[in-house]
């Protein structure tokens, strides 16, 4: 399709800017002015409708197709929640009002809302406390090893590493390094857990934490979980949970009751908030309460008077990590989302959750291969296309065929432990049919890898492009678009 | 309501094929012992109920003020067209397209957005977005930091207070020595900012306007900088690029700032954008996703995401940042309204609000006691002097129905006296001119 700036005719407007109505005197000096115009698109209103309208249809969402993208939680994301977060009082709120004390009762409604959110966080995962600052999940693990930084200075240890197990995502290293660890990694055993023997020799005073998902991006539920957490404790290491996976154990177990420290949430996978094409996220951190003084401020907090008030007087916090209050849009959205559901409709999301990823694993572990337990999985199954590989197709045909089948592909070569990944994540919301029909073309693929691979290697030929030449994009980068140059003879 | 779509049946069904008798089953791995110690949730209530609840918990914050606090964070007209196309759900119920062939509107709208973020800046090559202003900042010093393995960063005082907070507590474990010049007349104090540059120098971060609304030219300290081997990281406020110098014309090498401003409501604090562009010999130092334009087998163009190894989903602790989601809709909401608005527009919008400033400016200069601050040229926002406590003036204008302004002693010692007021297009003659009645009457009474 045409760029926004191949359409755009010099002139066109899409939208009328008012008229200056007061007195025109002061003039800017030319010496603090740009030169020339941003050379912005000029296009009708229509033209921008269009345009966008169309790009919109070369899209798979989650609204147009199933999209079981592994460890992403691609759930339906109920249209309510869209309305609560565009309500006047709330979107039209500049969140310095909160902080000036005047304005503080003009934003008791938003505070409430905050205060209510940290608290069914809480319950949820059974913290103490929660900030709702963190804009993503992984800002949420920058926040989490910035508290277990703070945690260790105070204490007066000097510890060098984080542990992360070889199946960890790749933000969990990458986050314990800006708060200044070096990561240390745990193999995985031949069973799928993380190798206790190895983990046990890590532990000392030497490791700050220990980042984990759980599930883990196995989609294997740890039964040694807790033993984990009394080694780390008994060496004074913290206790670090990814909540990239909550969906698969909503009511069923609580990362604080099994000795995590610290949590944090990604609303927009488990609390079922718009992924927004990559974003915006949130990721809220909760922690226990010998962590809490370690928090981000401000912080919000309830008075006696049942008012609600920010607090900054928390002389041990890491201070803000965000310009205020968090993806405050993003935060309605999950907790109305959670006010909807309620106590027994968020079990049913994990029951469901857990029965669709092992439907789709028992139809499927005739035909692929399973990283790890055959039978069981939690939330997501993690498939392996090592055999089709030998016949030439790789879990990226794989997942190029899907896309022709109107199916978005599942994760692929990930976790990085697995050979020719497939994560597949169906998630509670997908019904039977839409499983069943996905499974079928799962196992079309896995038969004509057979007999002709051919068609798998050569997809999607029904997509707007065919496969596209990434070297090329990485060696020649061509990163914006240009004007063509003038003629000038 | 759960959006569980399953029929009693059908759930029996699927036991059956995975060969579990029940659903508790399949949770087996988790033992008696680590079960929830409790789960008091309420019980779940209708989209009526929860609308109603909603309803009451946003009227408790109806302001009706009529607002002139920016302090980085403005109030600005969103055309309509914007909400219409960006709640296309195509749009926002996708994801991250690493999967190209089936997100090429997505990758096509990312390489827009660069381009326009390109375009405003004056600079090479943007991102995809990051987080927020603040976050970018932080992020720009990071990158400072390993393009020239130094590690003392120079910070105006005129950047955003918020920013430098974050800034500071962001990179507390890493080893980096921050030192902060100050703003004298409103602008940059070149004398201490030379007299600080050296060879440990690894960035001087500045921002235009700066937090005092003031507009400089800051290709004098770029210059000195770049004499240093530092980078010049320069903070700016998107809309004031519809006329002011860009970065790019300054020398400036890595430009952050938040996109708020570029049609996203103020909606208590976010979700916002931040936004990134730098010169081309930093694109593999950049964080974040980059769209990058490529062609299909077949030689058709097509865009994907590109120089991925830089990220931390390969790179894990070596990545150039631990960015995964970003604010892909807020970036595409920027988009559509820079492409509403226009080349003609964004520069219209940009005098309009510096004209309506001014014209406060003249309206508050006429206040016994109440002096505007003209050592230098601002852009819609600007500071003055009242003669006594700000807050105290702010709290009679909140009563009299005027968010006036954000009470600089908030932010800088010793300015106690002193408010920042922005005015944006929103704000109308008859509303600026009523402000300055209310605030005669504030510091007079």
């Amino acid at each position: 399709m045409q760029l926004i700036f191949e359409k755009s005719r010099k002139g066109r407007r899409a939208f009328r800017i008012p008229a200056v109505d007061v007195p025109v005197k002061a003039k800017l000096p030319s010496k603090y002015c740009r030169s020339n115009d941003a050379l912005l698109a000029e296009v009708s209103e229509l033209d921008l409708v269009r345009h966008f309208t169309n790009l919109s249809r070369l899209n798979f969402s989650v609204d147009t197709n199933f999209y079981p993208l592994g460890s992403c939680t691609m759930k339906y994301n109920p249209k309510f929640t869209e309305q609560i977060a565009g309500l006047e009082g709330f979107r039209e709120l500049h969140p310095l009002f909160a902080q000036l004390d005047a304005t503080v009762p003009y934003t008791q409604g938003a505070l409430e809302v905050l205060f209510c959110a940290e608290q069914v966080l809480c319950e949820i995962t059974g913290m103490t406390a929660f900030t709702t600052q963190p804009l993503a999940g992984a800002h949420g693990e920058l926040t989490g090893a910035m508290i277990i930084a703070a945690y260790h200075r105070h204490k007066g240890n000097t510890p060098k590493y984080v542990i992360v197990p070889d199946s960890s995502h790749g933000t969990n290293p990458a986050s314990a390094a800006i708060a200044g660890y070096e990561v240390m990694v745990i193999p995985t055993d031949k069973d799928g857990y993380m190798d206790m023997e190895a983990y046990k020799s890590k532990l000392g005073p030497e490791s700050a934490a220990v980042m984990l998902t759980c599930p883990d991006t196995l989609g294997i539920f740890n039964p040694r979980i807790k033993e984990i957490a009394d080694l780390a404790h008994k060496a004074g290491v913290l206790m670090y949970y990814d909540g990239a996976n909550l969906n698969a154990v909503l009511g069923k177990v609580r990362p604080g009751d099994l000795g995590f420290d610290i949590v944090h949430l990604n609303l927009h996978k488990t609390f079922a908030t718009p992924h927004g094409g990559g974003g915006p996220g949130a990721g809220p951190v909760g922690v226990t309460a010998r962590l809490s003084e370690f928090l981000p401020v401000p912080r919000v907090i309830k008075k006696r008077d049942n008012t609600f008030a920010l607090e900054y007087k928390f002389p041990h916090s890491i201070g803000p990590v965000a310009p205020f209050y968090g993806n405050f849009g993003v935060i309605l959205k999950a907790l109305a989302y959670i006010m909807l559901l309620g106590k027994t409709g968020l079990i049913e999301v994990s029951e469901i959750a857990v029965l669709n990823a092992n439907y789709c694993l028992a139809r499927l572990k005739d035909f692929y291969q399973v990283a790890y337990n055959k039978n069981r999985c939690m939330h997501e199954c993690i498939l392996s296309a090592v055999e089709q590989a030998k016949n030439g197709v790789r879990a990226l045909d794989i997942a190029k065929y899907l896309i022709d089948k109107g199916f978005h592909p599942p994760t692929i070569y990930f976790p990085l432990i697995v050979k020719e990944a497939l994560m597949i994540e169906p998630t509670e919301t997908e019904s039977k049919e839409t499983l069943d029909s996905f499974i079928a073309v799962m196992i079309e693929i896995a038969k004509m890898s057979k007999t002709h691979p051919e068609l798998v290697v050569n997809a999607p030929l029904c997509s707007p492009v065919k496969r596209l030449d990434e070297t090329k994009a990485a060696r020649e980068l061509n990163l914006r678009w240009r004007p063509p140059l003038e003629k000038d003879g | 309501m759960s959006f569980i779509p399953h029929t009693e049946q059908e759930i029996n069904e699927m036991l059956e094929t995975i060969g579990a008798s029940s659903i508790d089953e399949l949770f087996k791995d988790i033992g008696p012992q680590m079960r929830p110690k409790s789960f008091h949730i309420p019980e779940g209530r209708s989209e009526l109920e929860v609308d109603r609840y909603f309803k009451v918990m946003s009227q408790k914050n109806r302001p009706g003020l009529v607002n002139f606090i920016g302090a980085g964070f403005y109030e600005h007209y969103i055309p309509a067209v914007v909400d219409a196309l960006a709640s296309r759900s195509e749009f926002y119920t996708a994801y991250t397209p690493y999967q190209s062939e089936c997100a090429q509107g997505w990758l096509q709208a990312m390489y827009e957005y660069q381009t326009s973020i390109c375009e405003l800046t004056g600079l090479d090559v943007s991102n995809a977005s990051l987080y927020d202003g603040g976050t970018a900042l932080c992020e720009a010093v990071m990158m400072a930091i390993r393009i020239t393995g130094r590690n003392k960063v120079i910070v105006d005082c005129g950047v955003n207070h918020t920013y430098r907070t974050m800034l500071y507590a962001y990179t507390k474990n890493l080893a980096i020595e921050f030192v902060e010049t100050p703003v004298v007349q409103g602008l940059s104090c070149r004398k201490d900012i030379y007299k600080l540059l050296d060879d440990r120098t690894a960035a001087v971060i500045l921002q235009n306007p700066n937090f005092f609304g003031a507009v400089d030219d800051h290709s004098d300290i770029v210059d000195k900088t770049h004499s240093c081997g530092a980078v010049a990281i320069g903070s700016v406020y998107p809309i004031s690029l519809g006329i002011l110098k860009t970065p790019a014309e300054m020398g400036i090498d890595i430009a952050t700032g938040e996109g708020q401003s570029l049609g996203l409501p103020l909606s208590f604090g976010g979700p916002y954008l931040g936004f990134m562009a730098v010169r081309k010999e930093y694109t593999r130092q950049m964080p974040g996703r980059i769209v990058g334009a490529t062609v299909d087998k077949d030689g058709k163009p097509g865009y994907v995401l590109t120089l991925q190894a830089r990220e931390q989903h390969i790179r894990r602790e070596k990545a150039t940042s631990n960015i995964c989601s970003n604010e892909a809709l807020c970036a595409l909401r920027a988009l559509m309204y820079l492409c509403a608005l226009g080349k003609e527009g964004l520069r219209e919008l940009a005098l309009l609000n510096f004209h309506k400033s001014e014209f406060a400016k003249t309206c508050l200069d006429t206040i016994p006691g109440v002096v505007v601050k003209r050592s230098s040229p601002t852009f819609n926002e600007f500071t003055v002097m009242l003669p006594h406590d700000a807050e105290k003036v702010f709290e009679k204008m909140a009563a009299k129905g005027f968010a006036c302004g954000f009470p600089l002693g908030r932010a800088y010692k010793g300015m106690e006296n002193y408010l920042l007021v922005a005015v944006t297009e929103k704000r109308t003659k008859d509303e600026v001119m009523a402000f300055a009645k209310a605030l005669e009457e504030a510091v007079c009474s």
